[in-house]
Order: C-alpha cells, then structure tokens, then sequence
C-alpha cells in the first residue's frame, strides 16, 4: 500500500512536469501543425540557464534565502526560453510555414539537434549537479515521502495551469490563439494577425517548458545536455494521448503517462517475475502511444480525427 | 546517338576505374583511417537507399530505421562470435568451437528478420500519417534500443551495454577479409578488402532501386505517396504495399548491419542511437529524398564530410580549450547543414527532376 501511493506522488510529480512541456507541443502543433522537436531542449536550455544563475548568484553571497534565488533563476530561464523560442521559430520555422511537410519537422529535428550541441559547448558535455536550493526535510504522510520540492512542482503546476486557462479562454490573446487554431485564414481575415499569434504561442511554450525545466533539475538533482530530449518526446506522446491540439487534453494525459510509468517502473519487475525491471521504463510511453493511436487516434479528450499531416 | 552514347560509356568507365583505384590510392597515404572512413560512407550510402525505399518511394517518414540496422548487426554478432556458446552450456555442447555459421546464409537470415520485424513494427502505424507515424517509428527504434541494452538477464542474451565482441570477419569463396591479401609485391589491407565488399553491395542496392523504382511496385508505392485515397480508389492494395516498403526497407538494413558487425568485430546498443536514424533520415532529406544519386551524395557527405573535419579539426580543438572537441564539431555541422539546407533548399540538394504534388509543393 505505501509502494501504491509512493509510485502515485511520483506519479503525479513526474506527469505534472510533462504536462507542462506538453501544453507547449499542443499548442504548437493546433496552432501551425508542427512537431516541434527542439520543444524538448528548451526544457534543457532553462534548466542549465537556471543552473548557472543560482551559481552565480551563490557564489556573489547575496545572502537572500534560497528560495528567493530559486525564483529568480526560473525568472531569468523563463526570458531566455521565451527569446531563443521566438528567435528559433522566427529563423527557422517561420520561413518554411507553407512548405511540404516534411521540411520543417527535419528542420526541427536539427534544431534540437543544434539546441543540444550549442549547450555542450557552453556548459561542456557532463553531467552537472543541481543544488538543492529548497528544504531538503521530507514530509511522511501515510507511509509514503514527498519532499518540499515535489509539493512546490505540484503547487506550481497548478497555479501555472490556472492562469494559462485564464489566458486562453479570457483574454483576447487567448481568443485570437484559438481562432487561428481553427482557421488561420479566416482569422487573418477577422484582423487577426497570424505571426503574432504564433510567436506568442511559441514564447508562452517556451515559459512553460523553462519552469518545467528548472522542475526537472530540482527533482533529479542533475542537469546535462541532453536531459531535455526524452522528456520532450514523452510530453508529446501526452499530447497525443489526450488529444493534440486540446489544452486539456494534454494536461490529462501527461499526468496519466506519469502515473503509468511510475506505476510500472515500481511494479513491473513484480509482475514479471524480475523478468523485466524498471530499467524498461522508458517504452511505456511509446507502447501507449501505439496503443492510443491505435485505437482511438484522435486521443481521449480530442474531438477531431487527426489527420492533419 | 552514337557519340552520347559512347561518352556514357566512357564516362562510367572512368568512374568505375576511380572506384576501383580509391582506396588503392588513400591506403599509399600509409595509414588506414582514410579507408575507413570511405567505408563506413559506405555503410551509410546503403543504409541511405534503404531507408530511401521506405521515405522516398512510399512516403512513411521511418525515424527509427536505425533499428533493423542493429537487428542485423545482432544477428550476425550472435552466430558469428563465441558470445552464445560461451553463455550456454547446451550451444557449447552441441558447437564446441561456437556458432559460425555461412556468411551467406547468415546474411540472408538477417535481411529476413529484420524484414519481418519491419514488418511488425510497421503494422501498427499503417492507419497513421506523417507526423504520428514519424514519432511512433522513433519510438519502436528506442524500445529495440533498450531492449537490446537490457537483454543480459536474466538470460544473458546481448551481453547488454558491454556489447558482444570477437565477432568473425567475412571470407568470400576461401578468402578471409579480416587479413592481409598479398598479391606478388602488393599488400591489400584488410580494410580495402572490405571497400571491395561494401562496394559490391551499395552497387547492387543502387541497382535493386532502380529495378524497383520503375516497377509495377515501386510505382504503387510513388501512388501511395501521392495520394492514399486515390491509389485505394485505383485497386491498390495499400496495406500490402506499405507493408512490403517497411520490410523491403528493414532487410537493407539489415544487410548492412551484418557487414558493419563483421567490418567492426564489435557491436554495442550504444552504435544503434537514436542520432544514427536521424542522420540516416537527414542523408536521404537533405541529399533529394526518392532520388537516387541525390541519396547517394547526401550519405557521402554527411558521413565524409565531418570525418574530414575530424581530422583537420584539431588546431580548432586546440584553440577554444578543447570546447569545441572534434565530436562536438562533428554534431555542430549535421545540425547546421539539416537547418540551412531545409531553409535554403526544401527540395534537397540533388532533387528528382520531376516531382508528385505532395513531395514538391
């Protein structure tokens, strides 16, 4: 029973960060279509952006809590996410908008490809360790653990979640989003304008994706340069779960895909007989995405059959 | 007539004498990393035309292609090495010096189960289309990864991230590639002996595309790609046809990943990751996807190209303080060269001259 509800807080931590990347790929992809591959490394890029700046600012002895750095870290990744994601979709993905379909997703292909070689000249290529900047004190409830952290990413994904629905259903960005979502042609035509909205897209992905980041690190303990690679596609095989382009959607199936790997790492070896362990975690997330896609393309929470490409 | 048809011939003859003569001429530098290098180019040149038949002809973007290539490769590294028999009291007992099996017939078993486990892997994704298909496939590529890591317990199956070495060199009709061929005062090493082997079979896959390409199959596929509808609508059976197109691809794969286990003697999941489907897939984008020479030319380069700078990059190394290691270089470069190329030529650098709609848009 303790292993059951130490595998859900997991769970629920690990599916909350994916979530937060996913809502970057949904948005993207309902908006122009794209897989946008590099969405991954600008989790990367804000955690050792991150990284670097409670080192600095450490080694300057502000004096301010941890707490407080930690903020201002995520602040400061949350800007440089928000620029490179603009400057990478005005560069490279705006250019082939109207063009076959396989162009930009090999074009997004190297870009991650490029985030990541671009990160390992800067921060060279091995493993860093990220400081614990909160209490380290685990909380015991019901036989299971949760450190600060974990409640601080699950306290934050909520009130992120919060205002992004406020953002997208109240505001007239929010409106114009999902009007050029449905019709970019049609929007344009209701004074719309399109680049606009694509680039806020992008920069509010890459906001989310940061915070996620600076998560991530905070929860492993590690930053490196190619931590970002397979959070990023997991994220978006929770995008597809719950229905690309549905906000809602993503956020449900990243939580669920949390809860599915955490879940299975923590009883797969049990079921097989020690056959199979945890070390096969990492093929849930595509054995559920072609179970998905099998059975009900259009994910759980999506309206429409995607068929997009 | 005659005059162009003689200057085919000429040219080709003088093409054929420069393949030939190639590695004769880089292996008089003295040192074999040249060689090398234009082999294992051409070990990409025949995963390129592979991954071709499947991209190019039919239209499915295959992200984890990379996959029957290591398929094949573990074929050949089980039956060729003593990993089995030394594991196994029972194989020890029943082959006492080990498994070692015909190359020949080894290799035809491993282009069939990688065709077959193309085809599996394939299954799933024939209701999908371009993007789901492209992460699905990356995903199948990851999980053969895995697997293939993970699969020393509890049956020490693949020796897991240790890799299975002392794997048997290939011998053509008696003769050993694996050691020096003397012939009166000329000694071949033994990778120009191999430069003759991957020769022989890039040019025979160049071949078996083009016979496919203008058969009656290749052309349901080029249908298929078009439009899926429409080639339905015309009687097509597409999911025979996509289907064939994973599995004909795969068994290329799988050929190579035999030659690549005898021509290294050494195989790790680490060679299978998933940055080799991405090159692979970025050498048939970037060189004109579903045009022959243009795959050619785009596997020669990506593969040659960064090795060249491998090897003229060390006053760069040595300049950013070892920031910018020739590794390093190798990655900034195949990243560069897929954005820029994408952005400045959509089409390819060698494209076919003529072109469907979906491919030319």
């Amino acid at each position: 029973m303790e292993v059951l509800l130490q595998q859900i807080i997991n769970g629920l931590v690990l599916g909350s960060m994916y979530a937060l990347v996913a809502l970057g790929y949904t948005m993207v992809y309902g908006i122009i279509g794209l897989i946008n591959f590099a969405h991954g490394d600008v989790l990367m890029v804000g955690a050792l952006t991150s990284w670097t700046v409670i080192g600095w600012m450490t080694s300057a002895s502000t004096g301010l809590p941890t707490w407080v750095v930690l903020l201002l870290a995520t602040v400061i990744a949350m800007v440089v996410c928000a620029t490179l994601n603009f400057t990478i979709e005005k560069l490279a993905y705006r250019p082939l908008r109207n063009s076959n379909r396989l162009a930009p997703l090999i074009t997004a292909i190297g870009m991650s490809l490029l985030l990541q070689t671009f990160a390992m000249i800067i921060w060279a290529p091995n493993p860093k360790s990220y400081p614990s900047m909160l209490s380290r004190e685990p909380i015991e409830f019901g036989g299971a653990v949760i450190s600060v952290t974990q409640v601080v990413i699950l306290a934050t994904t909520a009130v992120t979640l919060a205002f992004l629905m406020w953002l997208v259903n109240r505001t007239n960005l929010g409106r114009a989003m999902r009007a050029t979502a449905e019709n970019p042609r049609v929007a344009a035509l209701m004074g719309i304008k399109p680049d606009v909205v694509i680039s806020a897209t992008f920069i509010i992905g890459a906001m989310l994706a940061a915070i996620a980041g600076v998560m991530w690190a905070s929860n492993y303990g590690t930053v490196q340069h190619a931590m970002g690679f397979m959070p990023g596609l997991k994220a978006f095989v929770a995008a597809v779960m719950g229905g690309i382009g549905n906000l809602a959607g993503a956020v449900v199936g990243g939580i669920a895909l949390g809860l599915i790997e955490s879940l299975g790492a923590g009883y797969l070896g049990k079921l097989t007989g020690g056959v199979l362990g945890s070390q096969y975690t990492d093929i849930f997330a595509f054995i559920v995405l072609a179970i998905v896609l099998t059975l009900r393309p259009s994910g759980l929470l999506g309206e429409r059959v995607a068929d997009r490409a | 007539m005659m005059n162009t048809k003689t200057g085919k011939l000429i040219v080709f003859l003088i093409a054929g004498a420069a393949l030939l003569l190639l590695p004769i001429i880089l292996q008089s530098t003295g040192s074999n990393s040249w060689v090398r290098i234009v082999d294992i180019a051409l070990m990409y040149v025949l995963l390129a035309l592979g991954l071709n038949i499947v991209v190019g002809y039919a239209g499915l973007l295959d992200l984890g292609y990379i996959a029957f290539f290591a398929v094949g490769a573990y074929v050949f590294a089980l039956l060729g090495s003593p990993h089995l028999a030394d594991t196994f009291p029972a194989i020890k007992a029943m082959f006492p010096n080990g498994l070692h099996y015909n190359i020949w017939l080894v290799m035809i078993l491993a282009a069939a189960v990688a065709g077959v486990v193309g085809m599996i892997l394939g299954a799933p994704t024939l209701k999908l289309r371009g993007d789901y298909l492209a992460i699905i496939t990356l995903g199948f590529g990851e999980i053969i990864r895995i697997f293939l890591l993970n699969m020393d317990r509890p049956l020490n199956i693949t020796n897991g991230p240790k890799g299975i070495s002392q794997i048997d060199t290939i011998s053509v009709f008696g003769l050993d590639l694996g050691k020096r061929l003397t012939i009166g005062d000329y000694t071949f090493q033994p990778v120009t002996l191999y430069y003759y082997l991957f020769l022989f079979f890039v040019i025979l896959a160049i071949v078996i595309s083009y016979r496919l390409q203008d058969s009656r199959i290749g052309r349901a596929w080029m249908a298929i790609r078009e439009d899926e509808i429409a080639a339905k609508a015309m009687g097509l059976n597409t999911r025979n046809l996509k289907l064939l197109a994973f599995g004909m691809g795969a068994s290329f794969g799988g050929v190579s990943g035999v030659l690549f286990a005898s021509f290294q003697r050494f195989v790790s999941p680490e060679s299978f990751s998933l940055m080799e489907s991405v090159m692979v897939v970025a050498m048939v984008v970037l060189g004109g996807i579903g045009h022959i020479p243009g795959v050619v030319l785009g596997a020669l380069l990506l593969a040659g190209l960064p090795e060249l700078l491998r090897h003229v990059a060390h006053p760069l190394t040595a300049m950013t303080d070892g920031r910018l290691a020739p590794e390093i270089l190798r990655q900034l470069l195949i990243a560069l060269a897929m954005v820029i190329v994408m952005l400045l030529r959509p089409k390819g650098l060698w494209p076919a001259p003529e072109h469907g709609k979906s491919l030319s848009k």
